[in-house]
């Protein structure tokens, strides 16, 4: 049974047709990985029990001859993700046992489509961090370890939960969130392929907001296919959500193994930063290689506003979550501390409901809205966000897609950075021009470094072109061949 | 006419500018499909958008765009073809998303004009600043319990128009003035009710005084004033407050000020040192609000006549003082009132009934004119009689007096009771001969010379045939008869 879980989507749908499974064996496989895999506390809430019933019904819609996009296929979900049959905590004190009457819109598209939900994911504290440590509900852990030393690492973060969930084989997929590269350095700590589209291609109705004009909801798989069936399920217009673009969603599926012949690569000379390992600059020049072996073309092009991409999402971020996490006030919902009257209410319930990390987002936010500092960070930072728009727009006058690596480094000890905030921040300094432009980008698996951890190459392109991503993302796949599986499970089987 | 305040070092200028919040008549809230009707059950009109639950999302209300940019165009103001929407943050139980989504840099409308009718006749322009759309906040309840307050979040998100004139107001009267024309203007457009006692319009008054011509003074924006009464009341209180603390030499403080109507007085609520720090900025879960010129000029097309015109209109075509225009045009089912009254009729006349006879009747018996027990075709009819001489001006009231009781039509009641004006010539003569044989003496010192008796010809004349002998045709006949 084991071996359900290391099929892809795409190989599980055809298995549940042909009728060598059903969907409740495939969802139970999964909840053994998830109970035996409780260890690396990926979940915050798990749903069997659910998970079972929706894998029940969906056994009886394929013997009636109507199986959705993802039928009977057991998926995560990341904890900001609000739905009405599981508690939805943005892994915040203040939410612990908040409970919404209502489903986002991009699960109720999930179930609609026949998945099963396994269960509600960790994740940083309303999605603010890059390693998974300030969640209130504990740290998550990386399936993968080093070879060099025993320490636990990071999943990375926001979405560590998804990420280490989609490597453990506990969930053939993961909805995950992405501000600032929340899914993408996650996918590439943890050996899976993770992507954020377009901002407004999914629809944020009904996810816990954290950034709004940053916040855009993707997925993590193990394979860009699978990701890309997810995607398709997820995707679309939302009158309920004013940013959501009413654009149609092209059928990715046609896109497949197209190749890149004849697509031009660019490689941004400003991602090439001091101190980055030569394993990761290496893998990036290996990446551009397999391209250009399959026909693509390499050119070099210059994104120059690229570097002040993380001082402006770190003002404008935190901006927005300062407004953003206002509601949670203790009035009408959520964690209330009493108190003498009404100022020391909301003082004491908002000390007790948020961890350091948002206390910090929120001071910073709050201090650059500030009459006398507004003109001097918040509209700074929105002119250098324009840059960076207009850097991406000449760009790809030149090229179709962009390669880079998917972050600086490779998962690291936990506990580390902990203490240096600024170092924590730059974990996004490759994935935080797309956030802010609103470009479609994906992490896709290149290879090992030397101490046997995953790297990841970030794809990016032309808004509303996911298709390009796509077809570099499934290349590199192709000649990266990632097999290698995480240290949990080759331990667990030797 | 501008009105000047003396003070003991000599005349003050008043400076008033109003910040007047009209809540938006629609079905819906701004930004939610929750209902918006008045006086429901606590908390029985509130969606998950309007209770800020996590991942809810507005979408603007395109119906109360509209309503705002009918607005706009009834203020004769420029309507701004995009507008931002921003986010007030401030921490308050009834704000349930902690802050409020208002606009701020980009408003929906921008700068226009209206004229105003002052109690002399005269008409003055005002500037209009400004209208904006905004979210109204829900309703902290403090009375229901020793140590809680309670929230009320019904109104929470329902549409506001923020509408900010220019500082051009000068008096108590003005304010006043511009206040009744804004809200005829608004019910008009039926853009907002108008119903201060219901909250639907309430105004903040800025005000300032400085020497006539001098600099602007520093200002106080006072709250809470939410009738025209008050607004009267609250400006001569702080008028004189300034004025008072100018001259022991003091300065005036910028602050909001709280219109507290037990004890007549203006109080301190925040001072510029305490005002919030609002941390306005465009909110992020709207893209900025687009209105086409076709749109525009399609609600401009949906435009009744407005008060102003009416007005002109009433003058010109019906040869109406301004006075007896504006009191007509006041409000809108008065000057359709009018309008079906003067239907075929002689329109100074109708308009004459209907202000001094029909409105005051009205007034004393405590009716509104849709309760009037007379329709506006039965007041024709009355009007209609009097100039075809059928009844004479003074036998009407009796008529109309009888038509406020019964409802009758007048035709019917001067039937019934026979008050058809006598014009036929040989029944007054009849009448003029009994009245000269009766009063040989008279009839002797009138033509002596002493003209004045004319009159008690008149007199007994109408006294015998029981006030219905035609004045005109009497007169002409006396003058005869008396030589």
């Amino acid at each position: 049974m084991s071996d359900l879980t290391h099929l892809t989507i795409k190989n599980a749908l055809e298995g549940l047709d042909k009728k060598e499974f059903s969907a409740v064996e495939l969802t139970q496989a999964h909840i053994n990985a998830m109970e035996s895999t409780r260890e690396l506390n990926a979940y915050i809430t798990e749903t069997p029990e659910l998970a079972l019933k929706q894998a029940a019904e969906s056994d009886k819609r394929r013997a009636g001859g109507e199986a959705g996009l993802l039928e009977g296929i057991p998926l995560a979900v990341k904890d900001m993700f609000c739905t009405k049959d599981a508690r939805t905590t943005a892994a915040s004190h203040i939410l612990e046992n908040y409970q919404s009457p209502y489903e986002s819109t991009v699960t109720e598209k999930l179930w609609q489509d026949g998945a099963v939900m396994i269960g509600k994911t960790n994740l940083d504290e309303f999605a603010m961090g890059a390693s998974n440590m300030t969640s209130y509900f504990g740290n998550v852990i990386n399936p993968w370890r080093s070879n060099a030393h025993d320490k636990d690492l990071v999943p990375g973060g926001s979405s560590g939960g998804s990420a280490a969930c989609v490597s453990a084989r506990s969930a053939m997929g993961a909805l995950g969130t992405d501000t600032n590269g929340s899914i993408r350095q996650p996918a590439s700590y943890t050996g899976t392929v993770g992507i954020k589209p377009t901002y407004g291609r999914c629809s944020r109705w009904g996810i816990v907001a954290f950034a709004s004009s940053l916040d855009q909801a993707g997925v993590f798989a193990r394979t860009v296919e699978d990701c890309a069936l997810m995607l398709q399920s997820c995707s679309g217009h939302d009158p309920k959500d004013s940013t959501s673009a009413n654009i149609e969603v092209p059928d990715w599926s046609n896109s497949f193994n197209n190749g890149v012949k004849g697509m031009k690569i660019g490689i941004p000379k400003e991602f090439r930063v001091d101190g980055m390992p030569d394993e990761i600059e290496k893998l990036w020049q290996q990446g551009a290689d397999w391209l250009k072996d399959a026909g693509a073309e390499i050119v070099d092009v210059s994104m120059p506003h690229a570097k002040y991409a993380i001082p402006a999402y770190y003002i404008v971020a935190p901006a927005e979550a300062s407004s953003n996490l206002a509601r949670y006030d203790g009035v009408r919902y959520g964690l209330r501390v009493e108190g003498e009257n009404l100022i020391d209410m909301y003082e004491k319930t908002r000390a007790e409901g948020f961890g350091d990390e948002v206390k910090r987002r929120i001071m910073i936010g709050t201090y650059v809205l500030s009459a006398g500092y507004y003109d001097a960070y918040y509209i700074k930072a929105q002119k250098i966000r324009r840059l960076i728009v207009e850097d991406f727009k000449k760009v790809f006058e030149e090229c179709d897609a962009l390669l880079t690596p998917t972050s600086p480094g490779v998962a690291f000890p936990i506990g580390e950075r902990m203490d240096d905030p600024i170092k924590m921040y730059l974990e996004d300094i490759f994935t935080s021009p797309a956030s802010l432009a609103g470009m479609p980008a994906m992490s896709v698996p290149g290879g090992l470094n030397g101490e046997g951890l995953p790297l990841g190459l970030q794809i990016m392109a032309k808004p509303w072109d996911e298709e390009s991503v796509f077809r570099v993302g499934q290349e590199i796949e192709k000649a990266a061949n990632f097999t290698a599986l995480p240290n949990l499970l080759t331990k667990a089987a030797a | 006419m501008a009105q000047l305040i003396k003070g003991e070092t000599g005349e003050w200028e008043m400076v008033i500018g109003m910040e007047v919040h009209a809540q938006v008549i629609a079905n819906s809230k701004l930004f939610s499909g929750a209902s918006t009707a008045f006086g429901a059950e606590p908390n029985s009109q509130v969606s998950i958008v309007d209770a800020a639950m996590p991942g809810m999302l507005p979408v603007p209300n395109a119906f109360v765009v509209e309503q705002a940019v009918k607005t706009g165009l009834g203020l004769n103001s420029k309507i701004n073809h995009t507008s931002v929407f921003e986010r007030k943050n401030y921490f308050y139980p009834d704000l349930p998303q902690g802050y409020q989504i208002s606009q701020f840099e980009h408003p929906i409308v921008g700068e226009g004009v209206i004229e105003i009718d002052l109690p002399d006749g005269s008409v003055k322009e005002i500037g209009i600043t400004r209208l904006h759309l905004e979210q109204d906040a829900g309703k902290s309840v403090h009375d229901q319990h020793p140590t809680k307050s309670y929230v009320d979040l019904n109104r929470s998100g329902c549409a506001l128009m923020e509408i900010v004139s220019e500082p051009d107001i000068r008096g108590p009267e003005e304010a006043v003035a511009y206040l009744s024309k804004l809200r005829m203007i608004l019910r008009y457009l039926e853009t907002c009710d108008g119903n201060m006692d219901e909250g639907s319009m309430r105004a903040d008054v800025n005000i300032s005084v400085r020497k006539p011509g001098g600099p602007l003074g520093i200002r106080a924006e006072i709250k809470n004033v939410n009738s025209l009464k008050a607004v009267q009341q609250a400006i001569d209180f702080e008028v004189r407050r300034q004025i008072e603390i100018l001259e022991d030499g003091g300065e005036v403080v910028q602050e909001t000020r709280l219109w507290d109507p037990a004890k007549m007085e203006t109080r301190s609520m925040r001072s510029k040192e305490e005002a919030h720090d609002y941390r306005y900025f465009p909110d992020p879960d709207l893209l900025p609000l687009h209105v086409t010129q076709e749109q525009i000029d399609a609600i401009k097309a949906t435009l009744p006549e407005l008060p102003d015109e009416k007005k002109h209109r009433f003058m010109q075509a019906h040869g109406l003082s301004a006075y007896d225009a504006s009191v007509l045009i006041a409000e809108k089912a008065r000057a359709d009132y009018f309008e079906a009254a003067a239907n075929n009729n002689d329109p100074k006349l109708a308009a004459n009934w209907v202000i001094n006879e029909l409105l005051g009747g009205l007034n004393k018996d405590g009716l509104d004119l849709e309760d009037s027990p007379i329709k506006a075709e039965q007041l024709g009819g009355l009007v209609a009689l009097i100039s075809d001489n059928t009844i004479s001006g003074k036998i009407a009231k009796d008529v109309f007096a009888e038509m406020m009781k019964s409802g009758k039509d007048a035709a019917v009641i001067v039937e019934e009771k026979g008050l058809k004006q006598v014009t036929d010539t040989g029944a007054i003569e009849a009448i003029i001969d009994e009245v000269i044989a009766e009063n040989p003496d008279n009839v002797a010192a009138y033509r002596g010379g002493k003209d004045k008796l004319f009159g008690f010809f008149v007199g007994q004349v109408m006294k015998k045939s029981q006030g219905k002998a035609n004045p005109a045709a009497v007169n002409e006949i006396l003058k005869e008869k008396l030589g």
